[in-house]
């Protein structure tokens, strides 16, 4: 399934309890706020890097580059295209909202 | 300085991450009509608000407006306080280098007195 995170994770608690529920080999969506998740030096990459050991973790390049960030190696990049097709791909959602 | 009455200290304090939100475009619009009214205007970033002054917003892709280069007018307004918390640059993998305008870093307590000092806290 794919999870979609759109909270920055310095504000709101929606990127821990996603990884925290999401089972292995699902596919977490970082847009909006939050892509800060995956930036570098952020207090959240550690816990984004231990991530990726369980889940294809995705971001939404235009979201990213708004806010003038680079994310940490490792994470996938998709624009608008590519997150309709995320979300064809898999049979269900879940918004952490 | 104003013809009618004392002038105040007004402090934006701005929490909050750009773009996600509306928060932070419209701290700037109200920033800019005080300053119209020569008030003494200071500007606080904290906690995610410090990501509304990271440089290299291209906001091309979202199809929004990139009020980044708004910051960058703000001198022409006589707003020069700019005041960054160190502590919320540092947990975001952020220096004062990553911020488009000049900006005083200052520590957590000491933002805590200038925010005491004020007359009027808008709160974003």
């Amino acid at each position: 399934m794919l999870h979609i995170v759109n909270k920055s994770p310095t504000e709101r608690n929606a990127l821990d309890s996603c990884l925290e529920t999401a089972q292995a080999g699902g596919a977490v969506l970082l847009i909006e706020d939050g892509v800060y998740a995956a930036t570098r030096g952020s207090a959240t990459e550690g816990r984004l890097r231990a991530a990726m050991a369980h889940f294809e973790i995705y971001v939404l390049t235009p979201d990213l580059e708004a806010r003038g960030m680079l994310a940490i190696e490792g994470v996938k990049f998709v624009d608008y295209g590519g997150f309709v097709d995320l979300v064809a791909k898999h049979d269900t959602c879940q918004s952490w909202l | 300085m104003s013809e009618h009455g004392a002038v105040k200290k007004f402090m934006y304090v701005n929490r909050k991450a750009p773009y996600g939100t509306i928060y932070a475009l419209e701290s700037l619009e109200v920033v800019l009509i005080a300053a119209a009214f020569d008030q003494d205007v200071s500007l606080a970033f904290l906690d995610d608000g410090v990501y509304q002054l990271k440089k290299g917003h291209q906001t091309k892709g979202i199809e929004m407006k990139n009020f980044q280069p708004t910051y960058r007018a703000l001198e022409d307004y006589d707003v020069t306080k700019l005041y960054v918390e160190q502590e919320s640059l540092r947990m975001r993998g952020l220096t004062a280098d990553d911020m488009c305008v000049p900006v005083d870093v200052v520590s957590r307590a000491d933002l805590g007195k200038l925010m005491e000092q004020q007359d009027v806290l808008f709160s974003f």
